[in-house]
């Protein structure tokens, strides 16, 4: 078969294969057990590349496309495998098959007990999470939404911290909540297409044409919403992850910051703007003002933490209500930085918790009082370090300041305020990250037991090596990827901004006024030259 | 020909970043100093190569442009990792890379006991590295690279011994509050896109200079407030003036390079490449030349009475860069550059003279415990000497002649006055006077250092004393590239310009295609309404005159009290001790941002943790969990298990649906 027919499923199955496999591993050759779960997460990823290159900025809307009939219902094709990548999808999948990689080389020192039940759950939450991101079937998008709390579940709650129990089960409700409010919107919204046109269809692109009264809009809207602000997360549905971090290993921290919060974030792009438009832009004031409080509010908290974990937790709430920021001003700019801060940020962040997960495994602790001077021993680590730190408080030249920079333009074109509020970060960051530099890497070494901390190992600078130089890479050539996701991007800013015209436009009858609908555009990749059209005469 | 070899002037010591970070460790320590002072040689060569091509070129076509790649491009951005070589930027990377240079090759002598050498190397490679690139940089936001850039290496360097806490302090104050600034700087970069739609100075300001009124004044007006803002925090202006005299906690090169080549002299290379926006701005420019020249006096009032030898330089520095400030804000943005190179010259001939006496005195940095220096270090002595002169602006010295043409154009210009002036000439005098006082107190007089460190006071090795002296000779002659005309008259200034092959005011009409001239200034005020004061050279002279008589006097008030009786100045003090209390205490300035910054943000950070995260937002979500719990034990009481229990309340809740129905 063709690359292009199989390629998607392979990533999805191949990672789920390996799952499969790893049980039956007898427990003396547990040590074979990670090899195996690297080197498939490996191929994993050195599989997905070529999409990177083979995806086509000009190209149809859906690339890689697959659709197969799944389950029937009352005589109709309602549920089918339908995977398919547009620019969006496509960089968070190539980033799931890179941070799984790097998250499992770096779990080797951590995780002592039980590898390869452990092994196998990170693949399959890597299976889960490219599932997610390829998923154009509503039900298909649900089925792998849920799979991956459960790998997350017990990967905090098995090999995590003291309070784990806690921590597992605060986070597994917290975002079933939400969830389950999302699976009923999903029927709710099914059912009323099915109503209107007849048609009983799981199918996204379908869905994205469909017709929503702006009652419905709302209702459904929030549902969805719900569900993803509270895996972003924003502020005041945060609460779950610092406890989440704190008692995850550190691979779980890894995949949590680096992947499962985009997850959030990807649902607004993927779900919540393109399919109503009309409420998005009814609730984008509040969405806005939650951004920017979670911007500084998670910064300032972050300041006070004396665990570095937590720190780093409280930071991707700053971080992430960036990206929110920018989806929520509907612009081209911003939302671009929007999905350029989630990449970013699943680079700096990932690295952020290895790095304290690297003197964790030293130390067994992570509590900023107890290091301070530890540049002077481990003078390799504190070079990584103040690259990471550089990247995430949005230095130039690194990835972090692509993203907020376009988010900051995108949403001073929207209302100047919110970007003399969102650019604020740029004292906080310096503040809170910092700081902990200060307290951890400088100054004299007070501590007895630093005194003979190791500098990076091999297998950790191995690590740690893609991670800086990605975060150098794409700050200084961010075109590849800006290239590849601005004309999804681009739909999605051209559906809520009919909705916005339809909504203000005088001409239409006022019970029609309340019957919007979304841009065929999403739909349809006949009108893709138009598009592109406007793309290049802006 | 064209002239395609401007990437090449930053990316020289970005090879020297690498070769120090990778393989520094491996090399021999002269080798990775050696390394590190050629890669800013070869900027050098090929700055002043551009220079001189520029120079070959008719006056109205000096610009190389030079675009390598895309950077942040989609939408509306299309920004370019792009080069621009204009006579600005020409004088700019010369002198950057020029002393620069200088300043790596003392170095090598400098730190050559130092354990982490090559790292030392790297970190001054790329300071040099971004720098190069904020001033050839095309465009707002890839000059925002180097802005940013040098940011982050005045961290890394400051905090270079980042054992003493003090420095690993400094460094991170200083990065911070230069992020105030960049705050107000982005949020211009993102006023200037969306009034203009570009971010390129090319199309920014051909748009401003083909339609200067259809950009509302107040527009105007903000976008160069948030620029210049920006500078504050960069070029150590009020109020974002603090970090920099703690920056003196890096080594002593670090200060020189952070003084003199790189980094404070970025705000003002930054209001001048906007020159054209801020003449459109009248009212931000009348604020950068107040915060200019309060700048200067109060810098120069805290510099009188400090101890600390580099702490009296850093004081001085913030004092003259008021000085280039309120240049920039008169409209003479060519005067201000030129104090940017003559300063370079002499602040450089200063921290390196610094240098070389703490290097001497075994870390010791307070002049209270040295004096009479002179008779073991004759070269750094005399060469300290000559930037003391310069500063205080002793006739024909550079320093004298960029000085007056600021003083001159503080005065004279429309958008100055006698007030600017008055200022400026005042903080003439106390320049001459803390500087008098540094340099005797330090080199001459009575030796006030115990005996066994006296007995190893020496002068410094060559690689350094060389240095200090062709600092010497550009802080004595550099200001004779831009002779003022009044001054060309007098037959010996003139014949001895001429042999420098410069005329009149060389300098400034190099720059004009640049910055613009008074004429242009004046031109764009009209346009706005405002009076033009016709000028003369007599008036020139005789303010001159009052200037000059102040720097001596201040000199000899130096001399008088620290030379010829000791004492008097304590006795000074002692009469108002509030003031000199006020003074030493530089004003309070850190104790009151603790009080009124600091200390609030930390409160409200723990009280946002603790009182909100924790005690509401969390309680409540662990409330609903708690409540969902109780009703699922009560609940869990129905789930009996007998099958009697459950159809004795499918019956019950059958009677009631019915009775609901039939009501």
């Amino acid at each position: 078969m063709h690359y292009n027919q199989c390629i998607l499923s392979l990533l999805i199955f191949l990672p789920l294969a390996g799952a499969a496999v790893l049980p039956f591993f007898p427990r003396k050759a547990e040590s074979a057990a990670k090899g195996f779960a690297f080197v498939l997460a490996l191929i994993t990823f050195a599989l997905s590349v070529p999409l990177f290159f083979l995806y086509s900025s000009s190209g149809a809307v859906w690339q890689f496309e697959v659709q197969k009939p799944w389950i029937q219902l009352m005589g109709q094709p309602a549920l089918t495998y339908h995977i398919g990548l547009d620019g969006i999808s496509l960089v968070m999948v190539l980033l799931t098959t890179f941070l799984s990689a790097v998250a499992i080389l770096g779990s080797f020192a951590g995780i002592k007990d039980r590898q390869k039940e452990y092994y196998a759950l990170m693949l399959l939450l890597e299976s889960a999470m490219i599932g997610v991101f390829c998923a154009l079937d509503l039900v298909l998008f649900y089925v792998f939404w849920e799979a991956m709390l459960i790998p997350m579940y017990f990967i905090i709650g098995m090999w995590g911290g003291q309070r784990r129990i806690y921590a597992a089960v605060k986070f597994f409700l917290y975002t079933m909540v939400g969830s389950l409010l999302m699976l009923v919107a999903i029927l709710v919204m099914v059912w009323i297409n099915f109503k209107t046109t007849g048609e009983l269809t799981f199918d996204l692109p379908k869905l994205y044409v469909m017709h929503l009264t702006a009652a419905a809009q709302t209702l459904l809207f929030l549902a969805f919403a719900l569900a993803f602000a509270i895996k972003v997360p924003m502020f005041p549905f945060h609460t779950w992850l610092p406890d989440a971090h704190v008692e995850a290993p550190t691979a779980g921290s890894v995949i949590l910051a680096g992947l499962l919060l985009k997850m959030g974030t990807y649902g607004f792009l993927r779900f919540c703007l393109p399919l109503f438009p009309n409420a998005s832009l009814h609730f984008a004031p509040l969405l806005v003002t939650l951004a920017i409080i979670s911007i500084i509010y998670g910064a300032l908290v972050a300041l006070r933490q004396p665990d570095m974990k937590k720190l780093v937790a409280y930071t991707s709430v700053s971080h992430l209500g960036i990206a929110m920021l920018g989806i929520f001003v509907f612009t081209l700019e911003g939302l671009q930085g929007g999905v350029y801060q989630m990449i970013s940020h699943g680079l700096a962040t990932g690295a952020l918790f290895l790095l304290v997960g690297m003197i964790y495994e030293r130390r067994h602790t992570r509590q900023i009082a107890d290091y301070g001077g530890i540049y002077s021993v481990m003078p390799k680590y504190g070079a990584v370090f103040i690259i990471i730190t550089m990247a995430s408080i949005g230095l130039p030249f690194l990835s972090g300041f692509v993203g907020e920079f376009l988010v900051f333009l995108g949403s001073w074109m929207r209302n100047p305020w919110y970007a003399v509020l969102g650019a604020s970060t740029a004292v906080l960051s310096a503040c809170y990250l910092l700081w902990m530099v200060q307290r951890v890497l400088h100054g004299p070494m007070t501590n007895e037991e630093n005194k003979s901390l190791l500098d990076l190992s091999a297998r950790e600078i191995a690590v740690l090596t893609p991670l800086a130089v990605g975060v150098i890479f794409f700050g200084v050539y961010p075109k590849p990827i800006l290239e590849r996701v601005e004309p999804s991007v681009l739909r999605i800013v051209q559906t809520v901004e009919n909705a916005r015209q339809a909504s203000i436009s005088p001409s239409v009858p006022s019970t029609e006024s309340r019957r919007t609908h979304a841009s065929p555009a999403l739909a349809q990749s006949a009108e893709q030259p138009d598009q592109l059209e406007i793309l290049h005469t802006r | 020909m064209d002239f395609k070899y401007l990437w090449l002037i930053p990316l020289c010591p970005l090879i020297g970043v690498f070769i120090n970070a990778f393989i520094g460790h491996l090399l021999p320590r002269k080798v990775s100093g050696a390394i590190a002072s050629l890669a800013v040689l070869g900027s050098l060569i090929v700055s002043v190569m551009g220079l001189l091509h520029l120079l070959g070129l008719p006056e109205d076509q000096r610009v190389l442009h030079q675009s390598l790649f895309d950077w942040i491009a989609t939408g509306a951005v299309h920004t370019q990792v792009a080069f621009v070589l204009d006579p600005l930027s020409a004088v700019m990377v010369c002198v950057v890379s020029g002393i620069g240079f200088l300043i790596h090759v003392y170095s090598m002598g400098y730190m050559a006991h130092d354990p982490r050498y090559p790292r030392f190397f790297a970190y001054m490679n790329l300071f040099t590295f971004a720098m190069l690139l904020l001033v050839l940089a095309d465009n707002f936001l890839l000059m925002y690279v180097g802005w940013e850039g040098v940011a982050l290496c005045s961290y890394l360097l400051i905090g270079f011994w980042f054992e003493r806490p003090s420095a690993a302090a400094a460094g991170q104050k200083a990065f911070i509050v230069n992020r105030v600034g960049d705050w107000c700087f982005i949020l211009g970069m993102l006023f200037i896109f969306v009034t203009f739609g570009s971010l390129t100075f090319q199309d920014v300001f051909a748009k401003v200079a083909a339609a200067p009124l259809a950009v509302p004044t107040v527009t105007m007006t903000i976008i160069c407030l948030l620029l210049f803002a920006g500078a504050t925090g960069k070029s150590a202006q009020i109020p974002l003036y603090v970090w920099l005299p703690d920056a003196m906690e890096g080594p002593t090169p670090v200060s020189a390079l952070i003084h003199a080549a790189t980094m404070v002299t970025a705000g003002v290379y930054m209001v001048a490449r906007c020159h054209i926006l801020f003449v459109h701005a009248p009212v931000a420019l009348m604020v950068v030349a107040g915060i200019g020249a309060a700048t200067a006096l109060f810098a120069a009032l805290i510099g009188l009475v400090q101890n600390d030898i580099k702490r009296v330089l850093a004081y001085s520095t913030v004092s003259q860069l008021g000085y280039m400030f309120m240049a920039c804000g008169v409209g003479a943005f060519a005067a201000g550059i030129f104090h940017v190179m003559t300063h370079a010259f002499f602040k450089a001939l200063l921290f390196l003279g610094s240098g070389s006496v703490i290097h001497a005195m075994h870390d010791e940095q307070d002049i209270r415990r040295m004096g009479g220096l002179s008779r073991w270090m004759p070269v750094t002595t005399w060469t300290f000497w000559i930037a003391t002169l310069a500063i205080a602006g002793i006739p024909l010295f550079s320093g004298f002649i960029s000085k007056d043409q600021i003083l001159w154009y503080a005065f004279s210009s429309p958008l100055g006055g006698v007030v600017l002036w008055t200022v400026g000439v005042v903080t003439a005098l106390l320049t001459a006077f803390y500087m008098a006082r540094v340099t005797y107190k330090t080199f001459h007089g009575q030796p006030r250092m115990d005996e066994e460190t006296q007995r190893h006071i020496h002068e410094s090795p060559a690689s350094m004393s060389i240095v200090l002296i062709l600092l010497a000779v550009g802080a004595v002659f550099a200001g004779f590239l831009n002779m003022p005309e009044a001054l060309m008259k007098i037959a010996p200034i003139g014949w001895l310009t001429h042999l420098f092959g410069a005329s009149a005011e060389t300098f400034s009409d190099f720059l004009a295609p640049s910055v613009g001239t008074q004429a242009d200034v004046a031109r764009a005020l009209e346009m706005l309404h405002r009076q033009i004061v016709p000028t003369s050279h007599v008036w020139e002279m005789r303010l001159m005159g009052v200037t000059v008589v102040l720097s001596v006097l201040g000199i000899y008030a130096g001399y008088q009290m620290y030379v010829r009786k000791p004492g008097s100045a304590w006795s000074i003090a002692r009469s108002a001790p509030w003031l000199y209390n006020l003074l030493l205490n530089k004003f309070y300035v850190d104790e009151f941002y603790k009080a009124v910054v600091v200390r609030p943000g930390m409160g409200l950070a723990y009280f946002l943790w603790r009182g909100i995260d924790v005690l509401v937002i969390d309680a409540i979500v662990n409330a609903v969990a708690t409540i969902v719990g109780i009703f699922s034990h009560l609940f869990r009481g129905l789930q009996t298990g007998y099958v009697r229990n459950y159809a004795a309340g499918m019956v019950l809740g059958a009677i009631v649906v019915i009775w609901v129905l039939t009501r």
